[in-house]
């Protein structure tokens, strides 16, 4: 038998590899003012243009760019193998970046064997509220129920069947603290609705987040809202039928002009200042931050092109008051 | 539990798993074809996701979901070929040179998607069609008359295949081919010809059920599939390399994830358990292969590369 020849083979495990390997290399600074540069690498579960968790960072670290300037930026999206994301974490350590950002809670277990291996370089990872005790480990986390909150104020007030439902990833992290904040705004402003939740256990299995949307409306719900990235598939499921999207993470307006009534927005640019000052200052972990309503890291952003009653914004800005000044409990 | 059983939420739990099903039947259906005549592509989630990327953005330029899905068809073709080539003339090894396709399917997609499109826009579906009589037909006709035609198209699919494969000199030298190639060309049966045109056919199946789920789904992400291509694999040893049978296991993957996404909506499956539910599709379709592997047994020849002479 004459040998296999690999020779094409090898080509296209080349090209593939090209392909796949091929991150956003952004270079935010202007080198203007001859320091070197300060990096940022960001290692993120999805696209970086995802409309949800991963463009929330990006935005987040572009902003702090063109803020500060003589910032380079480096992007490697799509490690939603926490192996792959796990490589790609170790090699910025290795190539000197000043601060890593490792972006998923799933990427914790490995930052916890690596950061170790380089004692000066700072790490930051969310959503958590866990350092591991390491002295060169950062973590930042979303009060994203409070957001979800005052959703479900809005979401409550504007359903008229009272079965809201609610399509999630995997109960965890800020994707739980969503949902469950929502659950309590629905509740305190109609304590007869019905919040249908339904975790369909994948973080980007597009289709199965529409079919979930699609159970919903069997069940009778006039409102949907979701988290993660593969809400994609739910919105596009509530726009083909005409119910009120309330969204998180980032803006979702562009995905449904029509049906989104508002989205929580995270501001993560208010924690990495912080991170950022930090480490110049000397210190290159041991902190943990949060973005809330307060300090302006979560922020709910209104879509214009919705009809939304006065009476509905209103409630909707007495939640947001409410949780600011204290007054207001989420539940967490 | 009684919620389940209502009507409308009936009809919408198997229209939904219908849907689930369409993506996985059309590539299954494709792999089986490779797959009786020796040839195993495992980049099939490779194909899907370009044609899923291809099909997305010829409907974003165009407007038209039939040109996105012509598109989409037409890169599938284009990557049997070159799975054909390397799989048949440079006779690689199957497995692995399927894994290269997969990866660079999966990262050309993306690499595609961001450098032409970006942030995801939303396109337009295909239209419903509810086909005359038989949607009207109590229960069924709301569970199984009211899609669109590609789902129709992908069911009619299985009977034609059946026909290619058992009523038709092609489908006799495939199964040849499969089963004892050697034999197959002694008789004159060029196993390579067979073969490129299993293969082709394959990945443009692939290249079609990537581009039917980004245009069902109005919207095209980074990994859209998620793994669906390997699921469409393991569903063809499923059906036993039998087109009914491959469609059993299609309907039963979808049915069984759209009754625990039902059940899930309606609280019926606690919260606690979400995540344990969301792995019984998975867990019932191994259960079936593992019972059906004992019964049949794949085309001798599958994953051997032919030569004359050895």
């Amino acid at each position: 038998m004459r040998k296999p020849r690999f020779a094409w083979l090898a080509m296209l495990a080349a090209l593939a590899l090209v392909a796949a390997a091929c991150g956003d290399d952004d270079g935010g600074g202007d080198g203007t003012n001859g320091d070197d540069p300060f990096r940022i690498a960001i290692v993120a579960p999805s696209a970086s243009n995802d409309l949800a968790f991963s463009q929330s960072i990006v935005d987040a670290v572009n902003l702090i760019a063109q803020e500060r300037g003589n910032v380079t930026v480096q992007v490697t999206d799509g490690m939603f193998v926490v192996e792959d994301a796990a490589a790609a974490i170790r090699g910025y350590a290795e190539d000197g970046v000043d601060l890593v950002l490792a972006h998923g809670s799933q990427y914790g277990g490995s930052l916890q064997e690596i950061a170790p291996d380089f004692p000066d370089t700072a790490f930051a990872w969310g959503t958590a509220a866990d350092t591991f005790d390491l002295p060169n480990v950062f973590s930042y986390e979303a009060a994203s129920d409070e957001g979800g909150y005052v959703m479900g104020v809005m979401a409550a007030a504007l359903s008229e069947s009272g079965i809201i439902g609610v399509v999630g990833p995997i109960e965890v992290g800020d994707a739980k603290l969503y949902v469950d904040g929502f659950g309590v705004g629905v509740l305190a402003e109609d304590p007869g609705a019905t919040v249908n939740i339904n975790y369909i256990g994948s973080f980007s299995d597009v289709a199965l987040a529409s079919e979930a949307a699609q159970s919903h409306l069997a069940a009778g719900a006039d409102i949907l809202t979701g988290t993660a990235q593969m809400v994609v598939g739910a919105i596009g499921v509530a726009s083909q039928n005409g119910l009120p999207w309330f969204g998180t993470q980032a803006n979702q307006t562009s995905l449904a002009p029509d049906i989104v009534v508002a989205s929580q927005v995270y501001h993560w640019e208010v924690v990495l200042r912080e991170i950022i000052a930090n480490i110049e200052g000397g210190t290159v972990g041991g902190e943990i931050y949060e973005i809330n309503l307060a300090n302006g890291g979560l922020v709910i952003e209104f879509n214009d092109g919705f009809d939304l009653s006065d009476d509905v914004r209103a409630k909707a800005d007495a939640a947001i008051d409410g949780i600011k000044s204290g007054s207001i409990s989420t539940g967490q | 539990m009684s919620d389940l059983f209502t009507q409308a939420v009936f009809i919408a739990m198997v229209a939904s798993g219908v849907r689930l099903a369409v993506p996985l039947l059309i590539a299954s259906l494709g792999e089986m074809f490779g797959q009786r005549s020796g040839v195993l592509n495992l980049g099939v989630d490779g194909i899907m996701l370009l044609g899923a990327f291809s099909g997305y953005y010829a409907v974003l330029r165009s407007g038209s979901v039939w040109y996105g899905l012509a598109f989409g068809t037409i890169i599938g073709l284009l990557l049997g070929i070159v799975s054909a080539v390397i799989a048949v003339t440079l006779k690689a090894e199957q497995g692995i040179s399927g894994i290269g396709v997969y990866l660079f399917g999966l990262g050309m997609s993306d690499l595609l998607f961001q450098k032409l499109v970006g942030t995801p826009v939303p396109i337009s579906s295909f239209p419903k069609v509810q086909l005359p009589l038989l949607s009207e037909i109590p229960l069924l006709g709301g569970m199984l008359f009211r899609h669109s035609l590609v789902v129709y198209l992908a069911f009619v699919a299985v009977p034609v295949s059946m026909w290619v494969l058992n009523r038709t000199t092609f489908g006799l030298n495939i199964r040849a081919v499969g089963q004892n190639p050697e034999s197959a060309d002694s008789l004159g049966v060029s196993v390579a010809r067979v073969r490129y045109a299993t293969v082709i056919i394959g990945g443009t199946l692939a290249g079609t059920a990537g581009a039917a789920l980004a245009i069902d789904l109005g919207i095209f992400q980074q990994n859209l599939t998620n793994a669906a291509g390997f699921i469409a694999i393991a569903l063809v040893y499923f059906g036993a390399w039998r087109p009914l049978g491959v469609m059993a296991g299609a309907l039963l993957y979808g049915l069984v994830n759209a009754v625990v996404l039902q059940m899930k909506t309606l609280g019926i499956i606690p919260l606690a358990w979400s995540d344990i539910a969301a792995m019984v599709p998975a867990i019932i379709t191994i259960l079936a292969l593992v019972v059906v592997a004992q019964r049949f047994r794949p085309p001798a020849a599958l994953t051997t590369p032919f030569s004359r002479g050895t």
